[in-house]
């Protein structure tokens, strides 16, 4: 009867509404704040070795970067957050170094996360951690600052749901077109506050990657958290991890690890079933992920979508689409692959193999590839995927958030039209006035070749 | 800590858009400083300003109404605060002068956000909060608005009554929290790293 959020949630709690942090990771867009009001009211980390620093959100990404930084006044929070993580003895993962990358891309490759801890930070798409059996979620920097200083949250316990995904994803169709076929379906706050378990054939068919980027939609549905029971996939994709146990910490984490799943009769205060066969590709029209449809849909009428006239109009006027309009040839002049949700090796190995040997269409005026972390970087470059994708026309950069979103700093255009491999198309999330359409990787490969929103099962024929 | 918050009466601004996010609140080019001050000017800032980079206001913008320079009481749509996890959404709301939103349903870190930071978040049928009519009073003591009972979970209602240090409380418990640590410890070695 009892679910894997169950059994996470229960081993952590030290009384009802106290709940025991196994790992806190920072980022320098908000860790200066939380460490420096921290260190003002005289605290200090309960337990320094569980907390962890990240060069992230707003580092530059071209070759050669410093400390310096496109957003104006963006090297103050580098600066100040290298600091204060130095004054309060945490390990930083800095701007140089070779594990630097984005939190929920190096987080899992340095094997910080692991099944059945709790992990927090204060950015909300964490959950894409709790793909492997951990309960992570995204809080505040208050709360970042309680976490580190107590070793707990308090938290109110959250409602469970689960997804059911039943069937085989079709080739050509990947995790991003299932979570936005879900929160297409199911709308922006589906899953309202609670922690969403992702099971079913489908789910456990996809490897971690793909779990990882199933997961890091969730806060786009309104979930909590996101989990999937750990397996042997996940245990061989751990093994050996610089902060995974070994040897006999090994064997017992893989004994306790074992048993981390949902019983058969679990309950769940919500559930939903998904068919994978019924999933397309995916792109976005409009400014909520919710705002999805299948490629080769046209943008929905008002009623179709749901929303109020207002909200529709608005939605309308931003992106400058119109009801009926065919989203595939919509023309397109940024591309961007990158982000926590699709910026790791596979995703750029399958949106290289769409690029290999082609040139990008001569329409497009900025088109990057921003790896997830420079681990992803390197072994790209290893397979000879950087050539590929620089041979193309896109640019290849440092690892870092990067386009995901604009801090003041390098931006696509007003008006402009991005297929981005991002997880948000909010208003001026790329830029003030940005049109963003996300999609998966390889549908951003295919559209930056075409010039114009593209299905990338066409190229893959062709 | 901000300041406690019992009872407000206020003008309350209609803005109930659905899934307003905290792009949209703030955005991230207006988290200027790294601290937790000085963001009233970005609160809004797309909508608010004609041209973000002249502070040119946008007349049409609710918040520019004269009637509502000054009101502490925003009424807002459903999933408030969805997206980006940055607290200065919440900073900046409360710099600006709010203390409390009036929504369907909130994005849930956003919500803990407004608590810790003196914003008391009512969830509240979207029928109703249209229906509101000015002055409004949010009463925590008789969990009232108007009238309309709402509901806080666990300690909120406390932390926004009182003001209170969420961390110096938690510090009142460290004996159990320790004592949990030494259990953990022998139960899960492979998860402690020190």
């Amino acid at each position: 009867m009892t679910s894997l959020f169950d059994r996470l949630w229960t081993a952590h709690e030290i009384r009802p509404g106290l709940v025991a942090i196994d790992r806190v990771i920072l980022h320098e867009r908000t860790g200066a704040a939380a460490l420096t009001s921290l260190a003002a009211a005289g605290r200090r980390p309960a337990n320094p070795a569980h907390a962890f620093v990240v060069m992230d959100h707003i580092v530059d990404t071209h070759p050669g970067r410093g400390d310096r930084t496109l957003m104006p006044g963006g090297e103050a929070f580098i600066t100040e957050t290298r600091a204060a993580a130095r004054a309060a003895g945490l390990t930083l993962f800095d701007i140089d170094s070779p594990d630097q990358g984005i939190t929920h891309v190096i987080s899992p490759e340095l094997g910080i996360v692991l099944p059945g801890l709790t992990l927090v930070a204060p950015d909300s798409h964490t959950p894409t951690q709790g793909a492997f059996g951990a309960l992570a979620w995204g809080i505040g920097s208050s709360e970042a600052e309680h976490a580190l200083a107590t070793g707990t949250l308090r938290v109110e316990r959250p409602g469970t749901m689960r997804v059911l995904v039943t069937g085989r994803l079709a080739p050509g169709v990947t995790p991003k077109d299932l979570a936005l076929h879900l929160i297409a379906t199911h709308g922006a706050r589906g899953g309202q506050g609670l922690a969403v378990e992702f099971a079913g054939p489908a789910v456990t068919a996809l490897d971690m990657e793909g779990r990882m980027t199933l997961c890091n939609m969730a806060p786009e549905f309104g979930a909590f958290t996101a989990l999937i029971a750990p397996d042997e996939v996940t245990f061989a994709w751990l093994s050996g991890r610089r902060h995974a146990p070994c040897g006999a910490l090994w064997e017992q984490a893989l004994a306790d690890w074992r048993g981390l799943a949902s019983d058969s009769l679990a309950r769940f205060d919500r559930e939903i079933a998904l068919d994978a066969t019924d999933v397309a590709p995916m792109v976005s029209w409009g400014t909520s992920p919710a705002h999805s449809v299948a490629l080769g849909k046209p943008v929905p009428t008002r009623e179709a979508a749901g929303l109020a006239p207002e909200s529709f109009d608005r939605v309308m006027a931003y992106t400058g689409l119109a009801p009926g309009q065919p989203l595939i040839g919509l023309p397109v002049t940024g591309a961007f692959i990158g982000s926590c949700t699709n910026s790791r090796l596979s995703d750029l190995r399958r949106a290289a193999a769409l690029l290999a040997g082609r040139r990008i269409a001569p329409s497009i005026r900025k088109a990057l590839v921003v790896p997830g972390s420079q681990a992803v970087k390197r072994a790209a470059e290893a397979e000879g995927l950087d050539r590929i994708f620089t041979e193309a026309g896109f640019e290849w950069r440092e690892s870092g958030c990067s386009l995901c979103f604009y801090a003041g700093g390098e931006s696509f255009a007003a008006g402009e039209r991005v297929i981005s491999s991002t997880n948000r198309n909010f208003e001026s999330r790329q830029g003030p006035g940005t049109r963003t359409h996300i999609a998966s990787p390889e549908t951003v490969a295919a559209s930056a070749l075409a010039g114009a929103i593209a299905d990338p099962r066409e190229l893959a024929r062709a | 800590m901000p300041e406690p918050v019992v009872r407000l009466t206020s003008v309350a601004i209609p803005f109930l858009e659905d899934n307003i996010d905290t792009d949209i609140i703030i955005p991230s080019r207006e988290m200027k400083g790294t601290g937790k001050t000085g963001l009233a000017a970005g609160l809004f800032a797309n909508r608010r300003y004609s041209d973000p980079a002249t502070r040119t206001e946008n007349q049409a913008f609710v918040l520019n109404r004269p009637a509502f320079r000054g009101a502490r009481i925003l009424k807002a749509g459903a999933n408030f605060g969805c997206g980006s996890s940055r607290e200065h959404a919440a900073w900046a709301l409360h710099e600006w002068g709010i203390r409390a939103i009036l929504a369907p349903s909130f994005n849930p870190i956003f919500f803990g956000n407004c608590v810790r930071n003196g914003i008391v978040p009512v969830a509240l049928a979207r029928d109703l909060i249209e229906a509101l009519e000015d002055p409004v009073t949010v009463d925590l003591e008789t969990m009232e608005v108007n009238g309309h009972g709402f509901e806080l979970p666990g300690e909120a209602r406390q932390m926004l009554m009182l003001g209170l240090d969420p961390i110096a409380l938690t510090l009142r418990e460290a004996p159990a929290i320790a004592a949990w640590q030494q259990v953990d410890r022998g139960l899960r070695p492979w998860a402690w790293l020190d």
